[in-house]
């Protein structure tokens, strides 16, 4: 296989794994508020996220880092094309995360208070402006001969990128429910398993016209039975919830975001970038590559040391994969 | 102002502030880890007390540096586009290389440090935060050479075709003789400001409240002002090595530290100038002979190049245009950077002096406590905005222009969103930050000897490193 497909397949696998990892605990962070109706369960719900949210973080990072490295063009048109939506982005990562560090290092209602909110917004803003992001990288954006991005604001926010937002967030709403049910006990444990089958209607039908929207856009044959198989797969994890077979549910829903954003790759491959000015002026896989040589180092390096990274954030799951109880107050 | 020159304010507010925050969370983490061992190994309990203490602030820190570093990988893209465009091919590998073994280590096992208290066996807590320390050396190390190649590139070649420059030797690139003097100086100058960090907060208790958990402050005190004073050796040692590397491979830089116009053999330094506005006639100095020739060369009696032959040679070799870096600006911060450094180390020193053999400390020293962490801080500032400037107009040294690298697309009114956004939030985190940390060294080490909590999967009290 050409080092550039295998990349491109690298990059893929690094924001499934970011949207799979994050999204829970954007979701969570979407509702602890929501559900958690006083400070213990607030925190309680935190705590199910506090050792590994800024580990999942890591993904996001990695995926950048390895887009700069491996597709200089794509990396560059990217991120200089998506210029505002990114810096809402970062806003919203820079505000959750200083408010998930410091909410619990101060013994203060209002503080908390403030904290919290901080956390919600940071976890909304960010899932709606992916999903944003996604959608138009898929649906293609005005690039000229130079790869240069010649659109406004305002053509990134055209439907079907905004359905891509609504659908991300309602999905990661649902896959943070989910979670939450399955980390925690009592009565959080049972309002997370309801509010979960509730959102997941609405993100079920979300994600069937947001996916078979990129079909229609991009499709082929491989994306199309990877699409259905997402859809299949969240049906089945909102079945579990109804079951109330947590772990199932979990594995439905992170089953269902992993193939649903493979799938979106699938359909975009060859390309990286499409143009909707002139197929010429798309960034293909090959012509944002970085040379040989560098993929090829990479390669061996990445080959050694993923694994390993997912064997030590594997273990923080099972060393913290007990139940959070909600503090007598 | 044009998107140019918003850009590159942006990239230096977002840099200088991020960088407050790294050599805190670098040499923090390690002393913490430091003093989790000494608890391991000597099963004292003010060490275990000194852990949470310090571990605490040092996590009230790096959650900053951790958020503004998040900026740092992402405005490569966003503003400099061009520029990554024209070095992602070499540049990105070290990068991403510091995600893969660096960030992942570094977030993993925090989070595991942080909740693994009673979960994990002692051994392997401890392993955990000492992977923090691994992480946080390789992330420098990493960064530290993508930064060296724009300095001074190396292990490329340059795609005429591609119109970009291309890796071939990841090991060059690696082993950078810039990076190999960066990499230690960098580290030990991060360890002058966590030693006067935890040394100025020890100063501070003694100071103010001299009855409350006096000894373990005293060691604190000790540790941190030692601390201090043996980095910064290692600074003066690595930055005199680093000094020799700089003037060969960028002879300008040297030459604008010093204000040298005129090619000098000897050449004297000079500590104290002042001159004309644009820098080029000095009224007044205090100088120091052969001591340039020395920094420079390694010999007392070295030729130090000037800025105006420099200009010259370097039309020659690049084409018309002005190859001067902004010559006051590296004048002073070459100056503040030694200047502070050394004044920071000094005050380590005397600390350990009027402390001694059980001594207490009088009570005016506080007024020593509260800026000595800020000093070496104020230092780190100095050198990388000396050592940033001082390689203008150039972004990548030889190879492309600083004009050359920013994004074609990117409206001036979007930097000014983002520039006005970061620099208000920034503005925002740093009282929220600083309010924070004021108050959790006032609490001091209360709380730090609270018996575990026995349930353990109810999430931890707001006092502990917790939640």
């Amino acid at each position: 296989m050409e080092l550039t497909t295998v990349w491109f397949i690298a990059i893929a696998m690094l924001w499934t794994g970011y949207f799979v990892l994050e999204g829970f605990d954007f979701g969570v962070g979407m509702l602890f508020r929501v559900l958690g109706r006083n400070e213990p369960e607030r925190r309680a719900a935190i705590t199910t996220i506090g050792p590994v949210w800024d580990g999942n973080e890591v993904w996001l990072i990695m995926a950048g880092a390895a887009t700069f490295a491996a597709f200089p063009e794509w990396y560059a048109t990217l991120f200089s094309g998506f210029y505002l939506p990114l810096f809402l982005i970062l806003v919203g990562l820079i505000v959750r995360g200083v408010a998930l560090e410091y909410r619990g290092k101060r013994d203060d209602a209002a503080w908390r208070g403030r904290m919290d909110l901080m956390i919600t917004i940071g976890s909304l803003l960010p899932a709606l402006l992916w999903g944003v992001a996604f959608g138009n990288i898929v649906r293609g954006v005005p690039l000229d001969a130079g790869h240069e991005y010649v659109g406004s604001f305002g053509i990134l926010l055209n439907p079907f990128a905004l359905l891509g937002g609504l659908t991300f967030v309602a999905v990661f709403v649902t896959h943070g429910a989910i979670f939450l049910a399955l980390r925690t006990t009592d009565d959080l444990r049972v309002r997370a398993n309801r509010l979960a089958t509730r959102t997941g209607g609405v993100a079920a039908v979300l994600t069937i016209a947001f996916l078979a929207w990129a079909q229609a856009l991009r499709g082929d044959t491989v994306s199309v039975i990877v699409t259905i198989a997402a859809v299949v797969a969240f049906a089945g994890g909102l079945v579990a919830n109804l079951l109330r077979r947590e772990g199932w549910a979990f594995i439905g829903t992170t089953s269902a975001i992993g193939l649903a954003v493979v799938s979106l790759f699938v359909a975009l491959f060859p390309d990286v970038m499409p143009s909707t000015l002139d197929p010429g002026s798309t960034l293909t896989a090959v012509n944002a590559a970085s040379s040989s040589y560098t993929l090829k180092v990479m390669t061996i390096i990445t080959a050694i040391f993923l694994p390993l990274v997912m064997l030590y954030q594997g273990w923080t799951y099972w060393v913290f994969r007990k139940r959070v109880m909600v503090a007598a107050s | 102002m044009d998107t140019l020159d918003l850009a590159r304010w942006q990239f230096a507010i977002t840099t200088v502030y991020h960088f407050f925050f790294v050599p805190v969370t670098i040499s923090l983490v390690a002393i913490t880890a430091g003093l989790q061992t000494a608890w391991y190994r000597t099963g004292k309990e003010k060490y275990l007390r000194l852990t949470k203490f310090y571990g605490k602030l040092f996590l009230i820190n790096i959650a900053m540096g951790v958020v503004t570093g998040l900026v740092q990988e992402f405005q490569f893209g966003m503003n400099w586009s061009d520029y990554s465009r024209f070095v992602g091919d070499v540049f990105g590998a070290p990068l991403a290389l510091e995600g893969l073994l660096a960030f992942f280590l570094e977030s993993t096992f925090i989070g595991l440090w942080i909740f693994g208290w009673e979960r994990l066996p002692k051994l392997v807590h401890l392993g955990c935060i000492w992977m923090v320390v691994l992480g946080t050396q390789l992330s420098a190390y990493f960064i530290l050479a993508a930064n060296s190649w724009m300095q001074n590139p190396v292990g490329f070649r340059y795609n005429a075709a591609r119109g970009r420059a291309e890796l071939t030797d990841l090991w060059a690139v690696l082993t950078n003789k810039v990076v190999l003097v960066t990499f230690p100086h960098t580290i030990f100058a991060a360890f002058m400001v966590g030693g006067a960090f935890v040394a100025g907060v020890a100063v501070w208790h003694l100071v103010r409240r001299p009855d409350t958990d006096r000894d373990v402050f005293r060691s604190a005190l000790k540790i941190g002002a030692s601390v201090v004073l043996v980095a910064s050796v290692g600074v003066a040692i690595s930055g005199d090595l680093q000094g020799k590397v700089m003037t060969e491979v960028q002879p300008m830089k040297m030459a604008a530290a010093e204000a040298l116009y005129e090619t000098e053999k000897p050449a004297s330094f000079s500590v104290f100038t002042v001159g004309t506005l644009d820098g080029s006639k000095e009224i007044f100095s205090i100088k120091m002979p052969y001591l340039l020739s020395f920094l420079a060369t390694g010999h007392f009696g070295g030729e130090v190049k000037g800025i105006n032959s420099l200009q010259e040679a370097y039309e020659q070799l690049y084409g018309p245009g002005s190859y001067k870096p902004n010559i006051p600006l590296t004048y002073w911060t070459f100056r503040l950077m030694i200047g502070v450094g050394m004044a920071s180390a000094a005050v380590a020193l005397w600390l350990l002096w009027v402390t001694r053999r059980g001594r207490a400390p009088s009570h005016w020293l506080v007024w020593l406590a509260a800026p000595l962490p800020l000093l070496p801080l104020v230092a780190n500032t100095f050198g990388w905005i000396f050592t940033e400037t001082g390689r203008q107009p150039w972004l990548v040294f030889g190879l492309l222009p600083t004009a050359s690298g920013v994004s074609p697309s990117t409206t001036s009114g979007e930097v000014i969103t983002s520039l006005v956004g970061f620099t208000l939030l920034y503005g925002v985190l740093a009282i929220v930050e600083t309010k924070l940390l004021l108050r959790t060294i006032r609490g001091g080490l209360a709380g730090t000897d609270d018996p575990p909590d026995t349930a353990p999967d109810q999430p931890d009290k707001p006092l502990s490193l917790a939640y």
